[in-house]
């Protein structure tokens, strides 16, 4: 590998492999590896192709994914066993694999490109501009792409006064959930009094079904810290930290190296750029705590400390990390930051909504066609996303609630899917951007459990400092619980509400006043599917276990057999091509058999 | 509990272990975080150690290890099966992993199996949403697995294919 290369910008061939954490695991690391060994067999190649393990390209569903630049030709699921296919066909003789090829669902053609799949098409990139592009290991394909002359703009023409300005003027909100005005935070932080200040980068990405954050760190490190030198500049930093989930392996290694290589290249130690600027950065590897994300907690957490948020009278920007005057912000608001600070801020400014400005980036999972990571610009609608990017609900079924803003935001239905989503109409809906997670549910998922599994989560993340959460959380668990199990009552549902009004009301921090969001919005659009659960005992989505019985429709029952193959405990049987039965004593109901037959056999009683 | 003699052989290992940092609280976590990687879990005798070392009780450093999912502190299996239980992975019935795990092995999460081959235990999110479900076995990542899959990984770890 070869580390001066211009990425796609000289005739030479590049091979990019994705081997974020979703390609990794469908084998991206074996087919980089197998491009490496074999291109080794080829001296006979007379432009030496140069291979580039790159971060996350969003589109985890079809990976590993692997490009090939200066033709710009994406192949889909490759194994190792196709790099030769591909070295042989496309880079000798220019000619494509098709079968590697996507097909669009709809004209069935073939797509040379990812860019031209209706996927990539419909979305604006600022926060992963470079992500899947670069080799987040190679600080020079970072700097080829624009980085760092943010920097260099902001340190040698620029006052921190100035940079400051153009953040507001950019309209720049926190990504992390709550929305606060970057711009305002900052300057809240500049005028507080002392000189010793810090800035942190909240990498503690614990939304159960989120992972922008990770690709970000993973696939464009650079942006992350250039971002935070600009916000140490700004308000008169001298060091920082980035908090990153313990359960990020790879993030930690590609941040640990580009710190390394920053502060080689001059962009920070003791004399930034020459300037006389000092900022560095440490890392820290958060123990495992979903309150962590919460920053009192977090800066408690970095002191040594168990991590207990405390009450805000006084914001971190006034008495934050060892009660000096800090800025916390969360890694995708970081990642904005260069390209405000190096194009201006009105460009940004001129995406999105009249109160949220730029993009967005979701990760868009669940029960949807094409998962994966999605930007888009503010005020794009719920519908654009699923049925336009993501493809529609997996296997056609019927599209039943979104789910946002992790375990504090809420379930939106159907009838709101042309909402156009930005901070302020998801938190009217009831919900919440928070950190931008989209997942979607159809009709086979059950609300009461949705909501019983955020409560649940909840339950043990709280930390149990304050009462209202403490008790309100297990209080909310225990009832829901109940309802699953069929033993609910119509009392409990006024009993639900009263306890989340309490814990919104008088929790300590924002933990425990969104913690009843999950089941307020269920309660809100869902509300007959609750009584269904408890007036007849039955659950509708045939997930809640006590509640589900299943028989197989021996009119349409074609005995095929997956149903039985698919049985943990043995209870289907039948003749190959006739009809099968369940065994109703046998049967633990998990519902696999519903979920696998293809036929629609299998019935709900 | 009792301090296990092994953990006293040990003790000079711990100690450089915990001597590469300064002794301060600031670095607590950290070296926590060091000791759990070195070892699966923090040996009592580590804590007090480590308490020694930065300068706090040992009630500070055992609020430590039982607040953060990080730390653990009874000794793991020599592979540890982490399914994720983060909702993309749940409304995708990750449910169905452990009932496999479970019948296989007869351990539910947080719980360690008799022969110390196997501990399992969920986790919230591995990020890894457009795999679900997903299932990690010592670091290695499965993706979109289904109840046989569980069935053939934990065979080709040494595990049983069906106990009952």
């Amino acid at each position: 590998m070869q580390t001066e290369m211009n990425l796609g910008s000289d005739d030479r061939q590049t091979v990019l492999v994705c081997c974020g954490t979703g390609c990794t695991a469908n084998g991206g690391r074996e087919v980089f590896n197998a491009f490496e060994t074999s291109l080794q067999d080829h001296p006979e190649i007379q432009v030496l192709p140069v291979v580039k393990a790159t971060g996350c390209n969003g589109w985890c569903e079809k990976g590993p994914l692997v490009r090939l630049l200066p033709r710009d030709i994406t192949y889909c699921s490759v194994a190792p066993a196709d790099v030769d296919e591909i070295i042989n066909k496309t880079l000798l003789d220019g000619v494509l694999v098709k079968r590697l090829l996507y097909r669009d669902p709809v004209s069935k053609e073939h797509l040379t490109s990812h860019h031209l799949t209706d996927f990539y098409r419909k979305q604006h990139k600022i926060a992963l501009r470079n992500i899947g592009e670069i080799d987040p290991g190679q600080i020079d394909d970072y700097v080829q792409r624009g980085g760092y002359q943010a920097l260099q703009k902001a340190l040698l023409g620029m006052k921190g006064q100035e940079v400051i300005d153009t953040i507001k003027a950019s309209g720049l909100r926190g990504r992390g959930g709550g929305g606060f005005p970057t711009g305002q935070k900052w300057q809240a932080c500049r005028n507080a009094s002392g000189n010793t200040k810090y800035i942190i980068c909240n990498g503690d990405e614990g939304d159960p079904g989120a992972f922008m954050d990770r690709s970000i760190m993973e696939g464009d490190p650079h942006t992350v810290i250039e971002g935070m030198i600009l916000g140490a500049y700004a308000v008169g930093a001298s060091h920082g930290y980035i908090y990153v989930r313990d359960e990020y392996d790879l993030a930690v290694q590609y941040l640990r190296k580009a710190v390394d290589d920053a502060r080689q290249r001059g962009y920070l130690g003791n004399n930034i750029l020459n300037t006389g600027f000092v900022f560095d950065i440490d890392l820290i590897r958060g123990g495992g705590a979903f309150v962590c994300g919460e920053e009192t907690a977090l800066i408690a957490s970095i002191e040594g400390r168990v991590g207990e948020p405390h009450d805000k009278y006084i914001f971190p920007t006034e008495k934050g990390l060892w009660g000096k005057p800090t800025v916390i912000n969360n890694v995708e608001t970081w990642a904005n930051v260069p390209v405000i600070v190096l194009h201006g801020p009105a460009s940004f400014a001129a995406i999105g909504t009249a109160n949220s400005k730029g993009t967005k980036v979701f990760s868009l999972v669940g029960k949807v066609v094409n998962t994966g990571l999605v930007e888009v610009p503010m005020g794009t609608t719920l519908r654009e996303i699923i049925y336009e990017i993501g493809g529609g609900v997996l296997k056609k079924r019927s599209f039943k609630a979104v789910q946002t803003g992790g375990p504090s935001g809420g379930c939106i239905p159907a009838e709101l899917l042309d909402l156009p989503i930005d901070f302020d109409s998801l938190t009217e809906a009831g919900s919440m951007m928070g950190s931008g997670g989209l997942i979607v549910m159809d009709d086979r998922t059950c609300m009461v459990e949705v909501a019983r599994y955020y409560v649940n989560f909840l339950a043990g993340e709280s930390c149990g400092k304050c009462t209202p959460c403490r008790e309100g959380i297990r209080a909310l668990l225990e009832i829901l619980t109940r309802i699953s199990e069929g033993q609910g009552s119509i009392g409990d549902l006024d009993l639900l509400e009263d306890i989340s009004f309490t814990m919104q009301q008088a929790s300590l921090c924002a933990l425990g006043r969104t913690a009843p969001n999950p089941v307020l919005s269920t309660l809100r659009y869902f509300r007959e599917e609750y009584l269904e659960h408890i007036e007849q005992h039955r659950c509708p989505a045939g997930v809640c276990r006590a509640l589900s019985i299943f028989y197989i429709d021996p009119e349409v029952c074609n005995g095929c057999g997956v149903c039985a193959r698919h049985c943990a405990v043995n209870a289907i049987q039948g003749e190959k091509k006739q009809a099968h039965v369940i065994d109703e004593s046998i049967c633990i109901h998990c519902g696999e058999c519903y979920r696998q037959c293809a036929f629609d056999a299998i019935k709900l009683r | 509990m009792q301090i296990d003699a092994k953990e006293y052989e040990n003790a000079s290992a711990y100690k450089s272990l915990i001597e590469s940092y300064a002794g301060k609280p600031e670095y607590l976590l950290a070296i926590m975080q060091d000791m759990q990687r070195q070892y699966n879990y923090l040996p009592r005798l580590a804590i007090t150690m480590i308490a020694a070392h930065v300068g706090l009780p040992v009630s500070r450093v055992y609020a430590m290890a039982s607040f953060y999912k990080a730390f653990s502190l009874t000794p793991k299996g020599r592979f540890v099966i982490r399914v994720c239980d983060g909702t993309a992975c749940h409304i995708k019935n990750s449910e169905t992993l452990l009932d496999q795990i479970e019948k296989q092995l007869q351990a539910r999460p947080g719980e360690t199996t008799a022969d110390g081959l196997f501990s399992v235990e969920t986790v919230n999110c591995l990020g890894a949403c457009a795999l679900a479900p997903v299932m990690v076995i010592n670091g290695r990542v499965y993706g979109k697995v289904n109840r046989s899959d569980v069935e053939r990984i934990i065979k080709e770890y040494g595990g049983q294919s069906d106990a009952n």
